[in-house]
């Protein structure tokens, strides 16, 4: 008991962090209909540029003090992944909004290599894993329950509270805003939001911004949660993020979310009790994948797609 | 603006292609070299695969450089006469396929006479068919698993495959039997858990260790296995809490270890880590591990040898970059192997060619000499003769040599 209990809160901590990357996927193809590859990367991004703002920009005396330093890194950590963000947007993806959607796609692709390959290069020690201050409380709540103990630490309790808190204030603001509605406007019809007065080019360029701005927070919730960052990560979680967007709904902010949190919850209980463990956990998220886009091939909260005029 | 997309993607085509060439640039040595020396004949080329990116790079570029260092001073004592001796190193990422590439490129090219390498024992696995094709001499400095030099059936019916595969470092069936010995005699650990990596070496090192720790007495509580490019590992932590082991056995590499061990303290599992020599590095406690881990490694400590003092004067005084890590003096002992065989094999006048590989390899198993890591020698499957193995502790943030013995012994 103790242990699949424990084995849920592993579940939701990592759940918690697909889902605060998945956002980021799931609002860039509801605007473009872009499935933004690079997208991982600046998760990857945003951990390297919060370390880099702890080591190179936070004094040392406020280093001890987590609620000047962590909000800085955060700070730091989206701020370069907005920048990276805009910049991809601009160069990468606009020129190509009117192609075919397999050159955009490919695009998306070739970039996350480069941004990979960039910090790999230029970012010192990155060819291997670097280690990342917990620059949080670092401690552990352990209670006792029926036949063992369960541990939590405070890096994992903030890792889901930020992603939730982040995807309702998310939701709140794209039903509620003004410019949330204009991102809903161009979602559904590009050409009539123009017509009515909505600037495409500066909400595509929003949406991308909110999105990397939480895979940056996302950065840094993964650097103090598990201590080392590695240019590897983006790939990972990029796949895994994907993948919960897809199984929620592209598109859906509350699919995405949901999906983050079941895929977290699967992996850890498939690497506890299904055949394999921890080497075969991978295996059972597709699964999944697979069986529900065969009978919901929109994902759990998705809108079939339309045909577009 | 169509001219834009192309101009566009021809530069993400650029970049990608320039990234490619990062990742794949050979590094070929400065030489130097005494212009003393006669080097009239032409150059020839020592290969050295090993990962030079990625986790375990701090352990590829201890071997690369000591491989250079070897190199440079044979070019300076004119060890191979008429020739200047080259470095080249191939990065194998610690991946089978690219490190079977890396060996495919080697062993095209007809002035290489011997290759240094692997890392691991998965990457050699691949790398020695290739190499043998061509009868190309390896020396490994750091492939641990027992089945490379004596077959799939080592324990029972040893059989050597590869008569031009040789290794100057102990091997997982005394390693692993080492460890069990410590950590269940000496300190005193009956319930002990083991999670591995899946890997040739890890699966290699863990079963070993769980032989020998049964026979003493020890209870394995758990057994688990991470996924390879797993970061978080709370639910194989999990899985083995439950059974509360007074120690974790993990058969695997630092870039894991590390984090795992430091996961572990997270989820309230207190435990000391041990593993064999892939975790035996200062990046192991920079990522996580914690005061108290444990780690067994091949040879007596480079440090307290005599024989390596010379070897890390040299290192230290050459300035490279990188430490010479775990592996550097095995590095440096396989180049001076491959230098020694063949200077002997070309003697004072002969001219290499593809006909002298057989005598470079038959040099090479007769060979003995007094390296940076006491004696290198060859038994009959061309594992080393040296048995020498050491246990390590984490104190005060440092590996600190703890024991040093044989196993049986």
């Amino acid at each position: 008991m103790a242990t699949l209990l424990q084995q849920l809160i592993n579940g939701l901590v990592l759940g918690g962090l697909i889902a605060l990357i998945a956002l980021g996927y799931t609002m860039v193809y509801g605007i473009i209909q872009l499935i933004n590859f690079a997208h991982g990367e600046v998760f990857m991004v945003g951990g390297f540029a919060s370390l880099a703002t702890y080591s190179y920009f936070i004094p040392e005396s406020w280093r001890s003090d987590w609620w000047v330093a962590l909000p800085l890194m955060a700070l730091g950590g989206a701020l370069v992944a907005v920048i990276l963000a805009v910049i991809m947007e601009r160069f990468a993806y606009r020129p190509l909004r009117n192609a075919p959607r397999l050159a955009p796609l490919i695009t998306a692709l070739g970039v996350s290599v480069v941004l990979k390959e960039a910090v790999r290069l230029f970012y010192p020690g990155a060819t291997a894993p670097v280690p990342f201050p917990r620059v949080f409380v670092d401690e552990q709540y352990t209670f006792e329950i029926f036949d063992g103990t369960i541990t939590i630490g405070s890096t994992a309790i903030l890792m889901i509270a930020v992603s939730v808190i982040g995807a309702v204030v998310l939701q709140t603001y794209i039903t509620k805003s003004r410019m949330g509605r204009a991102m809903r406007a161009t979602a559904q019809d590009p050409d009539t939001a123009r017509l009515m007065g909505v600037n495409p080019n500066r909400t595509i360029v929003l949406t991308f911004v909110i999105g990397a701005a939480l895979a940056g927070i996302a950065g840094v919730l993964y650097g103090i949660q598990i201590t080392n960052v590695d240019t590897e990560v983006g790939f990972l979680y990029g796949i895994f993020a994907f993948t919960a967007a897809v199984l929620g709904g592209v598109g859906s902010i509350k699919g995405a979310v949901i999906g983050g949190f079941a895929i977290g919850l699967i992996k850890s209980l498939a690497g506890q009790y299904f055949p394999g463990g921890t080497q075969y956990d991978l295996v059972w998220i597709f699964v999944l994948l697979i069986v529900v886009l065969v009978f919901r091939p929109q994902g759990l909260f998705g809108e079939p797609e339309r045909v577009r005029a | 603006m169509r001219n834009q997309t192309v101009k566009a993607a021809v530069l993400v085509a650029g970049a990608l292609l320039l990234a490619a060439c990062g990742t794949n640039k050979e590094e070929t040595g400065a030489g130097g070299g005494n212009q003393a020396c006669d080097q009239s004949k032409g150059t020839l080329v020592i290969g050295v695969i090993a990962p030079q990116s990625g986790g375990l790079s701090a352990l590829g570029l201890g071997i690369k450089n000591s491989a250079q260092l070897a190199a440079d001073q044979a070019n300076e004592k004119c060890a191979v006469k008429g020739y200047k001796l080259q470095v080249q190193t191939e990065d194998d990422q610690a991946t089978a396929q690219v490190g079977a590439q890396a060996a495919t490129r080697l062993s095209s090219n007809a002035n290489v006479v011997g290759v240094i390498g692997t890392l691991n024992s998965s990457v050699a696995q691949s790398v020695q068919p290739i190499l043998k094709g061509k009868n190309i001499l390896m020396v490994s400095p750091a492939n641990t698993a027992p089945s490379l030099t004596r077959g799939g059936e080592y324990a029972t019916a040893p059989k050597r495959d590869f008569e031009n595969y040789f290794r100057v470092c102990a091997t997982d069936d005394l390693q692993g039997p080492f460890a069990a010995k410590y950590l269940v005699g000496k300190a005193g650990k009956k319930n002990i858990a083991i999670i591995t990596d899946g890997k040739t070496y890890g699966e290699g090192l863990a079963a070993e260790f769980k032989k020998q720790a049964e026979k003493d007495g020890a209870k394995i509580a758990a057994t688990a296995k991470v996924g390879e490019r797993d970061t978080d590992f709370s639910t194989v932590i999990t899985s083995i809490k439950g059974a509360n082991p007074d120690a974790v056995y993990y058969g695997g590499e630092y870039p894991q270890a590390g984090p795992l061990s430091k996961q572990m303290k997270d989820a309230g599992l207190n435990v000391p880590v041990m593993g064999g020599d892939g975790i035996f590095d200062q990046k192991f406690i920079d990522l996580g591990g914690k005061e108290g881990d444990l780690a067994t490694s091949v040879g007596a400590p480079t440090e307290t040898l005599p024989s390596a003092k010379a070897f890390i004067d040299a290192y230290k005084a050459k300035g490279f970059k990188d430490d010479y890590s775990a592996y550097g003096a095995f590095s440096y002992d396989a180049a001076n192997v491959i230098i020694a065989s063949l200077g002997k094999t070309l003697g004072d006048a002969g001219t290499w060619g593809e006909d002298k590989r057989a005598d470079l390899i038959k040099n090479t198993q007769d060979y003995s000499a007094q390296g940076a890591t006491g004696e290198v020698k060859f038994d009959k499957y061309g594992d080393s003769t040296n048995k020498l193995l050491t246990v390590y502790k984490v104190t005060a943030g440092k590996w600190a040599a703890d024991e040093t013995g044989t196993f049986g012994g």
